[in-house]
């Protein structure tokens, strides 16, 4: 029989931290803006399928980084939730304060516990109020933190450029065309230099409380979006001609890739072989 | 449902049904599921009466008339039986008002959890098949006098036509061709719509014919409540196209109900149909 190795909570803790941190930080960033008439979700995702941002109730969106069946399997539960509540009580009992308080405590209790791997996601919860003031952001992490954003916020990958610009660019009340190229600059920030995405590789949703349907989730496609964004790239620049423009990684996602979006981040494992990379990580404690 | 976290229930894979989910997770709020004692209980809920749905070319139209009785009283003047039920369809009831409200709202969240769900809406079929599902469900409250029988009409974007849909209490699904009529004044009002309904009827034309179906429907029949015009409440007539539903404000229906009552003055018995 073999002896158990102690581990202390503290380490204990703290790797699953680190495993969590570093599965998030392989996918690409998401930045959510507050503008005049609602919220805009912005974020880099070459899939038209695969959604990071979805409508969760009437006023309701969730956006997410980070293992895309994680997310999905959150993004469900929530769904079911609110349409549970909104059926059980009214459509106006369902708040974002509440969905994420429930997510806060699901993702709390998944990575204090022992048995499971902790959850490599980060979550947004946006509500659209009547006012600009009325608005919520809640960014909930992978141990269950919930934080209250105000203006602008940005999870995933290259977060700190994103913000660091966001930061200095962000304008209260701007419009939504604003809004969207803002953020859309936002995310191109990289370390050192900056690209430009084409408007193909983005993924562009709002809550506008201007919208006359109960349900204010409304998704930017194509040429709307393009016309936002002067046709099809950053603000009316070439894709290809920007400084930098292929110093991240544009080519589509990577199937072996266990998170939802490829980075430049090396991930952790061989996603073939299944061995550690180098340097190894401690996994997650059973 | 006081506990905040997100049980294993709501992370499970499961289907993208909505109803189904409430079937095992809270059987209780479901219209169905609820047991009730022997006897007959028709007349001790409010009972919704006449819709009358038809087709026009680019859309489908729904109207309803706004009365609901228990036994010979009028129990409400301003009753509303045509409902959205997502985008692009609708939904009128006739049968026991409480259960048939409640069913709509299921089905509209049906509708709407599924679309979330998936990321796209159901079929025109898929929905009509969904709601014949609910119904099926509550066949044995049907059988002790508490029947919902709906018409479902939408907007079929794959067809590019506006479709109706006739259940009975079985579950039963029947799709309807140019128009069609449910509860106890759909005798008449299908009789005044054969005579008068045309296949080149305009939005327009058709919401008149479908106002005059109302009344005639109204006239014969002491359940069915015709344009109150001391109130102004009017019938409920709810307009579907390409381009998703719209409810048609009040100062437009009035306006046909006036136009129609004006003619009865002189002709009660409503417009008249050539002989050949």
């Amino acid at each position: 029989m073999s002896m158990p190795f102690y581990v202390s909570p503290e380490q204990l803790m703290k790797d699953r931290a680190d495993f969590a941190r570093k599965g998030i930080a392989r996918g690409r960033s998401l930045v959510v803006v507050q503008y005049a008439d609602g919220i805009v979700f912005v974020s880099e995702n070459l899939s038209q399928a695969l959604h990071k941002v979805s409508e969760i109730y009437d006023r309701i969106a969730f956006a997410a980084v980070g293992r895309y069946n994680e997310f999905e399997n959150l993004r469900i539960a929530g769904v079911r939730l609110a349409d549970m509540r909104g059926y059980a009580y009214d459509r106006r009992d369902v708040t974002g304060r509440g969905l994420a308080n429930a997510y806060a405590q699901t993702l709390g209790t998944i990575f204090s516990s022992g048995g499971e791997k902790p959850y490599e996601v980060e979550l947004f919860v946006a509500e659209v109020g009547d006012t600009v003031a009325d608005d919520s952001i809640y960014r909930l992490t992978y141990d269950g933190q919930v934080a209250d954003e105000h203006g602008y916020a940005v999870m995933g990958g290259l977060a700190e450029p994103a913000t660091t610009y966001l930061r200095e660019h962000y304008v209260t009340g701007a419009s939504l065309e604003d809004a969207v190229r803002t953020a859309v600059q936002a995310l191109g920030q990289g370390e050192s230099e900056t690209r430009v995405i084409p408007s193909t590789n983005l993924e562009v949703a709002v809550l506008d409380r201007t919208r006359t349907q109960q349900r204010k989730f409304k998704r930017l496609t194509g040429g709307q979006l393009g016309e936002i964004l002067g046709n099809g790239g950053g603000p009316g620049e070439d894709p290809g001609a920007g400084p930098g423009a292929s110093a991240a990684p544009t080519g589509p996602d990577d199937p072996t890739d266990p998170t939802d979006t490829v980075s430049d981040v090396p991930p952790l494992e061989n996603p073939v072989t299944g061995e550690p990379t180098d340097p190894p990580v401690a996994p997650p404690a059973s | 449902m006081s506990d905040s976290r997100l049980g294993p229930a709501f992370l499970r894979a499961g289907s993208s049904s909505f109803a189904d989910f409430l079937g095992e997770q809270a059987p209780g709020l479901l219209p169905s599921r609820r047991s009730l004692p022997e006897g007959n209980a028709a007349d001790l809920a409010p009972h919704g009466t006449t819709i009358v749905a038809a087709t026009f070319p680019g859309g489908v139209l729904m109207a309803g008339d706004r009365r609901a009785t228990m036994g010979n009283i009028i129990a409400q003047r301003d009753i509303e039986k045509v409902f959205p039920a997502d985008e692009f369809s609708c939904v009128g009831i006739a049968g026991t008002a409480g259960i048939a409200v409640e069913m709509v709202r299921l089905f509209q969240t049906e509708l709407e959890h599924y679309e979330k769900i998936e990321g796209t809406t159901l079929s025109m079929d898929g929905k009509a098949n969904r709601l014949a599902a609910l119904i099926r469900g509550n066949l044995g409250m049907a059988m002790q006098g508490l029947a919902v029988v709906p018409l479902f009409a939408g907007y079929d974007l794959n067809a590019d036509q506006g479709r109706i849909f006739s259940y009975d209490v079985t579950g039963g699904r029947y799709e309807e061709t140019a128009f069609h009529s449910v509860g106890s004044g759909s005798l008449f009002a299908r009789g005044s719509l054969k005579k008068l309904y045309r296949e080149d009827l305009d939005a327009e034309g058709c919401v008149t014919a479908v106002v005059q179906a109302l009344y005639d429907a109204a006239d014969d029949d002491s359940a069915t409540g015709g344009p109150d015009v001391a109130r102004r409440i009017f019938p409920v007539v709810g307009v579907i196209t390409s381009h998703g539903y719209r409810r048609l404000p009040d100062t437009e229906v009035a306006a046909v109900a006036d136009r129609v009552i004006a003619a009865r003055m002189n002709r009660p018995d409503g417009p008249s149909a050539p002989l050949t």
